[in-house]
């Protein structure tokens, strides 16, 4: 029933090996491909389903797992009740399953620890999944540099990897997390719960030691637009926001 | 390899196939992508620089690019991202019609679109003349809005969408192929939908 792509496809077989619910509407799901790959904290694959006719549906999706965690990555998909891809994922995909990925991909959403810091991480709702990667790049080498995480999302069940980051910032150890509800009241006494503005951004710089040296930006086009004016707004550089937009 | 359980699909109507190019699918929308954040070009600080290497060959103001004759393309486009729309209507000037205002016949078998926010794209030269490519102002008969690369964007519609530079402010041929922002993060030098040139290591 599979076939092999060819020796020099970009497309290789992964195999599902493991599948864990991370909120209401986004699921986690851990890839092994058949040949290994490094990717960089940031970037993304392209994941392509082809039905018995011979239609195939591609998409990218960001990598949310560290380069050093392991041989499975770990993207993080939310489900979009219109979408093409995510429902498939959401309803009929299972451990075990092969699916076709290449990658990784992508050059400019990145954070290796030769780019240094401090930085400022700007994500909403599943934009926060490339930032998870460099979170966790960052924790893994044990990478000194100072991180701001702002992290908007509409309700507290909502916010992605809310344990684990939780966690990260109960170390203490140069990664603040600053959760932004915009549908609920603020449960940490550090967190806000509004839309993100200049103000917060400003508020979000003042944790970090200095000014910050990258900023990344990631969500939806209406997210990354107001965040990216938000972070201008507190006297950022446009030079040294980058940012990913889902496109809609 | 068929996928386990992938059947449904959003298959466009068998009619438009022939239009979408392969991995693309159709979008009614228009979305909205950039590596960073969203400029505001304002038309009283806006102008157009042809170069040949560094050296410019002629400057145009937002009045004096306006006042160049203007033309139409209706066009369908396809982003890297798999999305594709039909019919865009654009208005705006052809870039045969900036060269013979500048005087010049194409100088270089390359060119880099340079934008007001630092980024580029390289396109061969044969690709922007002859019809096919403008430098568009208007988008549904309107100003095209600050997030889609107003006040003036590139229109090369037969290659991938990030070919079509937004905030775009000047046009430089260059003796080689010189790779721009996207090409030199992965992205294919030349990038034709309908050979899925997507990425660098594609054919």
């Amino acid at each position: 029933m599979s076939v092999e792509p060819s020796p020099q496809s970009p497309w290789q077989a992964a195999t599902i090996a493991r599948i864990e619910k991370r909120t209401p509407r986004v699921t986690s799901f851990w890839f092994r491909p058949s040949r290994p790959v490094a990717h960089l904290a940031g970037q993304h694959v392209d994941i392509r389903l082809t039905a018995p006719d011979g239609y195939q549906a591609r998409r990218s999706y960001s990598i949310a797992s560290a380069p050093e965690a392991g041989a499975a990555i770990e993207l993080a998909i939310e489900r979009l009740d219109d979408g093409e891809v995510s429902p498939f994922f959401h309803d009929v995909a299972a451990v075990g399953d092969e699916i076709e990925l290449r990658g990784p991909l992508g050059g400019h959403f990145i954070w290796q620890e030769s780019d240094g810091g401090p930085i400022l991480l700007v994500g909403g709702g599943s934009g926060v999944v490339p930032l998870m990667a460099m979170v966790r790049h960052r924790t893994l080498r044990n990478n000194a540099v100072p991180v701001a995480l702002v992290f908007s999302a509409r309700v507290w069940d909502e916010v992605i990897f809310r344990d684990e980051l939780i966690g990260l910032d109960d170390r203490r150890d140069g990664f603040d997390l600053v959760l932004t509800l915009t549908r609920e009241p603020a449960r940490r006494p550090s967190d806000y719960s509004r839309r993100v503005d200049a103000r917060m951004m400003a508020q979000a710089i003042e944790r970090l030691p200095k000014a910050p040296k990258l900023a990344y930006v990631c969500g939806s086009n209406a997210f990354v637009s107001a965040a990216a004016n938000a972070l201008i707004g507190a006297g950022v550089p446009a030079e040294i926001i980058r940012t990913e937009r889902y496109g809609v | 390899m068929v996928t386990r359980g992938f059947f449904s699909g959003r298959r466009p109507p068998s009619d438009t196939d022939a239009r979408i190019p392969p991995g693309q699918y159709l979008e009614q929308g228009f979305p909205v992508l950039s590596a960073g954040p969203t400029p505001r070009v304002r038309t009283e600080d806006w102008s157009f620089t042809l170069k040949q290497g560094p050296r410019p060959i002629k400057k145009w103001n937002w009045a004096e690019f306006n006042a160049l004759p203007q033309s139409k393309m209706t066009r369908d486009i396809h982003c890297v991202t798999a999305w594709t729309k039909f019919n865009t209507p654009w208005q705006g000037v052809m870039v045969d019609d900036i060269l013979a205002d500048a005087g010049v016949e194409p100088p270089t078998a390359y060119t880099l679109a340079l934008s007001f926010d630092g980024y580029s794209t390289n396109v061969p030269t044969k690709d922007l003349v002859t019809g096919k490519a403008m430098v568009a102002l208007l988008y549904e008969g309107k100003p095209i809005t600050s997030d889609h690369g107003g006040p003036a964007r590139l229109l090369v519609p037969h290659l991938y969408f990030w070919k079509s530079a937004k905030w775009v402010n000047g046009l430089q041929f260059t003796e080689r192929d010189e790779p721009g922002f996207w090409e030199l993060r992965g992205y294919h030098m030349y990038g034709d939908p309908w050979r899925e040139q997507r990425y660098s290591s594609d054919p």
